[in-house]
């Protein structure tokens, strides 16, 4: 069985009451404009009080409303960030505008 | 054979085991728990101390500029510099240079000014390519990747996995198959740099050890010029060998490294854990759990610097690398297994190091060739070379 390479759950209001119901675990999420681009990928560690819902909950505060996100619950947060940063960058040539304020050391991924 | 550190080893011992304690475990207490890399400032302020400490470029030979240290001695280091969280495999965060695997020191001279020097001083990283898809323990059989002569070069063919830091490095040394009837004797080494047409990382291979990814590579006509092939054409099975059998030395250091700090761990916290009335360390159960981790580590480490001390008498030693290997990878995986269940649920949590020491130990037993590959290489040394 082989990993998604890309995230591509559905899109979900980041709303608190949304927000709510995410798992206090570790993983990685995406936050998209209203119209589904990507803003920001971020990754929930084990500094985050309550991983997923933490890192969101934050997300919600700082954005305000009018954004969507998605979530994947993954032990590997770190690997799997760096991965679709990287699978961002070969797709669309540049990193998501919030990460690329302060990029962190990236590979080069040509995937299929 | 004395294995006690001589005064000077003991000196460079404490230096080493100092800035671990003072340098290394407070940044790292600020980072993730599966972090592997420093902040760039920190990181180079760390570099300039390490050069001031004369160790820069630890595993560099002297002839190359690096600093005069023996084997025995680094591997005393060694043991050192991975006695913090992220220590196993990226002990002291790369602080204290070298280039791992993928160091050249047998290329040509036009070579060594392109790839050896300017890797030495940090200006350019490298990878190693030899596991494939079909295996990695039996490189002389599992390579698939094809070289075939063309146009005053060679055209690669084919993939290679569970490769780190390939997507980072500027070049890598590849190894391919450039004469199919011939077994070991039919492979080359190639260096190829990254940017060259037909080059790919394929895609990110997440595995137990959650901080650093491996990754996946293909060749598809994938040209390169005579100029690169590593040392002789059908002689690379001899330098990927070489590479292999000096690596499992100081690999089998990290892992004493790492188990010393899980066994220091756990003997405090049993002597300070009180349960049912009771200091865990007067315990039966716990104090010879806690046994069992000494001589495991104390094994370990006689049989790792047996084999440092043969390698610096320039005396045969893969068979002593190989139980060097052998005995601190399964050893240090049990040290630590023991020391998490005397930490009861707390060495379960991404608090304590012990749950990444778990996983990355875990897979110390199958990289760099497993604990099966080093029992057969002793098997094929004391029963003679006719064992098939």
């Amino acid at each position: 069985m082989s990993i998604r390479l890309r995230l591509d759950k559905p899109w979900r209001p980041l709303a608190a009451d949304e927000i709510a119901r995410l798992p206090g675990q570790l993983g990685v999420y995406q936050v998209a404009d209203a119209a589904g681009a990507i803003l920001y990928i971020g990754q929930a560690g084990a500094r985050a009080p309550f991983g997923l819902r933490s890192e969101l909950q934050r997300e919600q505060k700082e954005r305000g409303d009018g954004c969507q996100f998605r979530v994947e619950v993954n032990q590997q947060y770190r690997t799997r960030w760096f991965e679709l940063l990287m699978v961002h960058q070969a797709d669309h040539g540049s990193l998501p505008p919030d990460n690329a304020k302060n990029p962190p050391p990236l590979g080069r991924l040509s995937p299929n | 054979m004395d294995f006690e550190p001589s005064e000077e080893q003991q000196m460079l011992i404490d230096q080493v085991r100092r800035f671990v304690r003072e340098e290394i475990i407070p940044l790292e207490a600020q980072l993730d728990p599966d972090a592997s890399e420093l902040d760039p400032a920190d990181h180079a302020r760390l570099v300039e101390k390490t050069k001031a400490m004369g160790l820069f470029g630890i595993d560099i030979p002297k002839e190359y500029g690096g600093p005069d240290i023996d084997i025995v001695t680094r591997v005393l280091l060694a043991i050192e510099m991975a006695q913090h969280r992220a220590g196993l495999y990226v002990p002291c965060y790369g602080t204290f240079g070298g280039a791992g695997l993928a160091q050249i020191f047998e290329a040509n001279e036009d070579q060594k000014e392109r790839y050896l020097y300017p890797t030495l001083r940090g200006e350019k990283k490298a990878f190693f390519g030899l596991t494939e898809p079909s295996g990695g323990s039996d490189p002389a059989r599992a390579i698939q990747t094809k070289a075939e002569r063309r146009e005053n070069g060679w055209v690669l063919n084919g993939a290679k996995l569970y490769i780190s830091n390939a997507d980072r490095a500027q070049y890598g040394i590849v190894f391919a198959r450039t004469d199919a009837s011939k077994g070991r004797a039919g492979i080359t080494c190639f260096i190829i740099d990254s940017d060259t047409p037909g080059f790919h990382v394929r895609r990110v291979v997440h595995t137990l050890r959650s901080s650093h990814y491996a990754t996946e590579l293909e060749f598809k006509d994938c040209w390169v010029s005579d100029h690169q092939v590593l040392g002789e054409v059908n002689k690379g099975f001899a330098v990927a060998n070489d590479r292999l059998t000096r690596q499992r030395i100081p690999y089998a250091a990290g892992c004493i490294g790492v188990a010393i700090a899980a066994h220091e761990m756990a003997i405090e916290w049993a002597k300070m854990r009180t349960t049912f009335g009771e200091k865990l360390a007067n315990r039966q159960a716990v104090q010879w759990m806690l046994v069992d981790n000494e001589i495991d580590i104390r094994t370990a480490r006689h049989f790792t610097l047996e084999a440092a001390e043969k390698a610096r008498r320039g005396l045969p030693f893969k068979i002593e690398a190989s139980i060097a290997k052998l005995t601190a990878s399964e050893g240090g995986g049990r040290v630590v297994d023991r020391s998490m269940q005397i930490h009861g649920g707390m060495g379960m949590t991404k608090d304590l190091p012990l749950e990444r020491w778990y996983r990355e130990m875990r897979i110390r037993r199958v990289g760099e060739g497993p604990s099966e590959v080093q029992r057969m290489v002793i098997a094929r040394e004391i029963l003679g070379s006719n064992l098939r």
